[in-house]
């Protein structure tokens, strides 16, 4: 079998899988009455692909958004951003991308199949997570630079990890970590466990673990401010409520939601 | 085979080199059983499947924990229930031939052999030595090197020989060591193993329910029945006296049991037998089946046994007819096939059976205590 | 055991008849499913060498990275192999051979790390040997040993997750073995410790051996439980699942080139060895 008919077999099976979940969809409200929503003509359902840091905020913006626009279904896809990006690129039935990192939204409108270019809808910022109370009163950068001063940072290869050696470089600070973790999550769970002084982690990730973790901001996370874009997918099953939800995250009553989370506006 | 009939009461000259009772509880099942064996001299165990031989052999061997009783083995205590003391297996003096051998599969005739003297203390060289030299004695010093799988039937069983006698044990233990094999190599390992059996300084016990084994292999021949003795002493008198049906089917004679008065014997109720032998008392009474004529109708004059009978069973025995007999006692009759025409054999039919009593064997029942009833 | 031949001595006879083999159709009912089942495993394995960069291969599989993840992950399953030998055949004898209260509950407890997600397994290590953890403070503190985002840590995660196959192969062998055997070495003078290094173990094995085949190939597999205790940190404990995750969140590509050379190599030296108790006597 040579690859382009590999391809072209795959591109098939998963050109299926779409129309059987399309018409699933579609199902649900072919026969209901269009409700007169408040002021729009938005019905139908949604699909969002959102970064996994955004699951928290995206949630709650999701059910305000129904809440407001009755008659309109949103269904959350949460998980890595590059995941995300592939399955996208793979012919995913999604209506919106909302990425972590500018990088990886490139990878799908690089592809083709964005809608117009993206917004960007809020900043996320590095903090140093600690251990609740911060026991080794860590202030800064070079604090974890001590001998024994034990480090987790994510790996270069995700965003997080990319952006905290943007912000290392910055301050000319050389840090040996003893790991590179698989995601922010990760990282900041050897801090709750106690397995590392400290963890470079977003905001947004540090105030979920308040319980267990105190956020330390410091200057040099200027210099690697992360970026979060969002777009209108150019397959989207339904593109007026797609245009629709990402207006409505970039209203006061989204962005409200989001800086409650611990981002920032852009 | 001289060695003198030994009953449980008669001490042998000497003291015995094993000397033990077996008990052993298994709900139903009780061994109980004595035993005694001089060194240099083979006992066979002899009974039917399910008598308690291997169970016997086991806790011997140590394998099979012993109830109550007492084993002791070359004037060393090795079991005393009644103390609470028992001796692991790997601490006796003792050496196995198991059933289908057991040789161990990753290791070769000579390493196997070897097995035994190297836990015994004996460093690798050494204990190839005496294993060399044993496998040499068997003949089979050319397939030291060969695994068990790549040895025949006979050789597998004389290397287990070897393995087992390496030890130089005080006691041999044999579990039916033929059994494995087929007719004719059996012929050839039974001459061999004789000969290293005669050789063995120590006591051996050869477990088996082959009548022809412990005829040949053994000096003294043991029999057992669910679990006790039932009949000891060396081949001449078992094959000639036999006590139960089992020992009489064994060496192929009719036996009845009776009370005895003068020439008459009665053996049930409404039967008798009329013996050359005077006797009185519960008795034995044995013919072998060629002794028992059969004719179509009531014979005229001399015999003095004469009784209407049914046959009830006919096989090839040898070149004769072994016909089984009902009426008022059960036997069996060895006929030519001459004979068998003019009688017109066929189950259930009726006709008369005759025996000589001067055919007959009449001896008591119960001497010198060696009958367990 | 699926690698080698029966090694227990059949009866003696010493060359037995040729059989005669039986020949005719194979069922359908049984080459329809069977075919089906090696496509589905055999597949996906094509969807890997179709999208492989063949024409970069070379330059990719001489960065520095790939060779030291492909040794450490090499080292570190084969030293939990070892682990894992050293105290599952014990603990399979065990089972097998000592009937002892609570030996269903000990055997279940045995399967755990194979329904447990292997991450949740890498946090309940972390719980134990972690600095906070049950014995790892007292392990710091005392001896100066840590064992998370070590290399150490990567074969006790991998030990952790692997064991199981090794015990439940080497269990089965052990319960298959006749125990006559062992019987015949202790009238020969062996004691039980002999009898379990000269007679049961050469017996078992290939049981042996076929569970530490699985045990390695499991552990040279493991991911989830190994970068949630140990971490990942090039050349101490990035071994080729994690680097093969991390390249996946970038480079697609390079992701498939790392999962061909650690099936190569799994391959290779699976079929190596396979050679070799096979042709041996």
């Amino acid at each position: 079998m040579n690859a382009r008919r590999f391809r072209t077999s795959l591109a098939a099976i998963t050109a299926l899988a779409a129309v059987g979940l399309a018409g699933c969809g579609g199902g649900d409200d072919a026969g209901s009455p269009q409700p007169e929503g408040s002021g729009s003509a938005v019905t139908g359902s949604v699909t969002v692909f959102a970064a996994a840091s955004l699951t928290e905020s995206f949630t709650q913006i999701g059910k305000d958004f129904e809440a407001a626009n009755p008659g309109v279904k949103v269904t959350f896809s949460f998980a890595g951003s590059s995941a995300l990006a592939t399955q996208i690129n793979q012919g995913a039935p999604a209506d919106v991308f909302a990425s972590a990192a500018p990088t990886n939204m490139k990878v799908v409108t690089d592809a083709g199949n964005g809608d117009g270019a993206p917004t960007t809808f809020v900043r996320n910022q590095l903090v140093i997570a600690v251990p609740k109370g911060n026991p080794n009163g860590v202030t800064g950068l070079t604090d974890l630079t001590k001998p024994d001063a034990k480090v987790a940072l994510c790996a270069e290869q995700v965003p997080c990890g990319a952006a905290a050696k943007k912000a290392l470089d910055a301050a000319s600070v050389k840090l040996t970590p003893v790991t590179l973790e698989q995601d922010v999550k990760a990282a900041l769970s050897k801090v709750k466990l106690g397995e590392v002084d400290a963890a470079l982690v977003y905001r947004t990730d540090a105030k979920s673990a308040t319980a267990d973790v105190d956020g330390i901001e410091f200057p040099e996370s200027a210099g690697a401010i992360n970026d979060y874009p969002i777009v209108v997918l150019k397959n989207a099953p339904n593109k007026t409520a797609a245009q629709a939800f990402i207006a409505y995250v970039l209203s006061d009553t989204g962005k409200s939601v989001l800086t409650a989370a611990g981002f920032q506006a852009p | 085979m001289t060695a003198p009939i030994v009953t449980r009461d008669e001490p042998v000259a000497g003291t015995p080199m094993l000397d033990a009772r077996l008990v052993v509880d298994r709900g139903a099942f009780r061994l109980d059983l004595a035993l005694r064996i001089s060194a240099g001299e083979v006992v066979a165990l002899l009974g039917p499947n399910g008598a308690g031989k291997t169970t016997a052999l086991r806790t011997l061997a140590g394998l099979t924990p012993l109830h109550d009783g007492y084993v002791t083995l070359d004037g060393q205590d090795l079991d005393r229930p009644d103390l609470s003391r028992w001796t692991a297996t790997e601490r006796r003096p003792i050496g196995v031939v198991f059933q289908d051998y057991l040789l161990f599969p990753h290791l070769t005739a000579l390493d196997n052999v070897a097995f035994g003297p190297r836990r015994h203390g004996l460093d690798r060289q050494r204990a190839r030595a005496v294993a060399s030299d044993w496998l040499g004695r068997m003949g089979l010093a050319e397939h030291a090197r060969r695994k068990p799988r790549q040895l025949s039937g006979g050789q597998a069983q004389r290397v287990a020989l070897a393995r087992a006698l390496a030890v130089n044990p005080a006691l041999l233990l044999l579990d039916e060591p033929l059994a494995a094999l087929d007719a004719r190599t059996r012929l050839d390992t039974r001459a061999q193993l004789q000969r290293h059996l005669a050789a063995h300084p120590g006591a051996t016990l050869l477990v088996t329910h082959d009548p022809l084994d412990a005829l040949v292999l053994a000096d003294r021949l043991v029999i057992v029945e669910q679990g006790r003795v039932v009949q000891e002493g060396d081949a001449a008198t078992i094959t000639a006296q036999p006590r139960t049906d089992y020992v009489a089917r064994l060496v192929g004679l009719n036996l009845h049991r009776g009370r005895a008065d003068g020439h008459t014997v009665r053996v049930n109720a409404d039967f008798s037998l009329t013996s050359g032998d005077r006797h009185d008392g519960e008795v034995f009474v044995a013919y072998p089946p060629s002794a028992v004529a059969l004719y179509p109708r009531r014979p005229d004059g001399s015999p003095r046994n004469v009784w209407p009978a049914t046959i009830t069973g006919i096989q090839r025995h040898g070149d004769n007819l072994r016909v089984q007999l009902g009426g008022p006692i059960d036997v069996v009759a060895d006929i030519t096939p001459a004979a068998a025409a003019h009688l017109h054999l066929g189950a259930g039919q009726p006709l008369w059976a005759a025996v000589k009593a001067t055919e007959t064997r009449v001896y008591p029942a119960a001497p010198g205590g060696s009958h367990p009833e | 055991m699926p690698l080698l031949d029966d090694p227990v001595a059949r009866p003696v006879p010493a060359a037995p008849p040729p059989r005669p083999r039986r020949t005719g159709r194979i069922p359908v009912a049984l080459l329809l499913p069977a075919a089906l089942g090696l496509l589905f495993l055999v597949l996906p394995l094509v969807g890997l060498l179709v999208r492989a960069p063949w024409t970069t291969l070379p330059q990719r599989l001489t960065e520095p990275g790939v060779l030291t993840a492909l040794r450490l992950s090499l080292q570190t399953a084969t030293l939990a192999t070892l682990l894992c030998l050293l105290l599952g055949v014990p603990l399979a004898w065990l089972l097998a051979r000592v009937d002892f209260p609570g030996r269903r509950v000990v055997r279940a407890l045995v399967t755990v790390p194979l329904v447990l997600p292997p991450v949740v397994g890498g946090v309940a290590l972390l719980l134990v040997f972690g600095r906070r953890g049950l014995l790892g403070g007292w392990l710091d503190s005392t001896f100066g040993i840590t064992l998370p985002f070590t290399t150490t840590g990567v074969v006790l995660a991998e030990a952790f997750v692997a064991m199981p196959f090794l015990i439940i192969a080497v269990e089965g062998a052990l319960r298959g073995a006749d125990t006559r055997y062992e019987e015949a070495a202790a009238t020969l003078g062996a004691n039980r410790w002999t009898t379990f290094t000269h007679v049961t173990l050469p017996l078992v094995a290939p049981g042996i051996a076929a569970g530490a085949v699985l045990c390695w190939a499991r552990a040279l597999g493991e991911f989830g439980a190994t970068i949630t205790f140990a971490g990942n940190f090039p050349g101490r404990t990035q071994t080729m699942p994690i680097a093969v995750y991390l390249a996946l969140e970038t480079d697609l590509e390079a992701a498939i080139v790392l999962s061909l050379i650690l099936l190569t190599v799994s391959v290779a030296i699976l079929a190596s060895l396979r050679d070799r108790w096979i042709t041996s006597p």
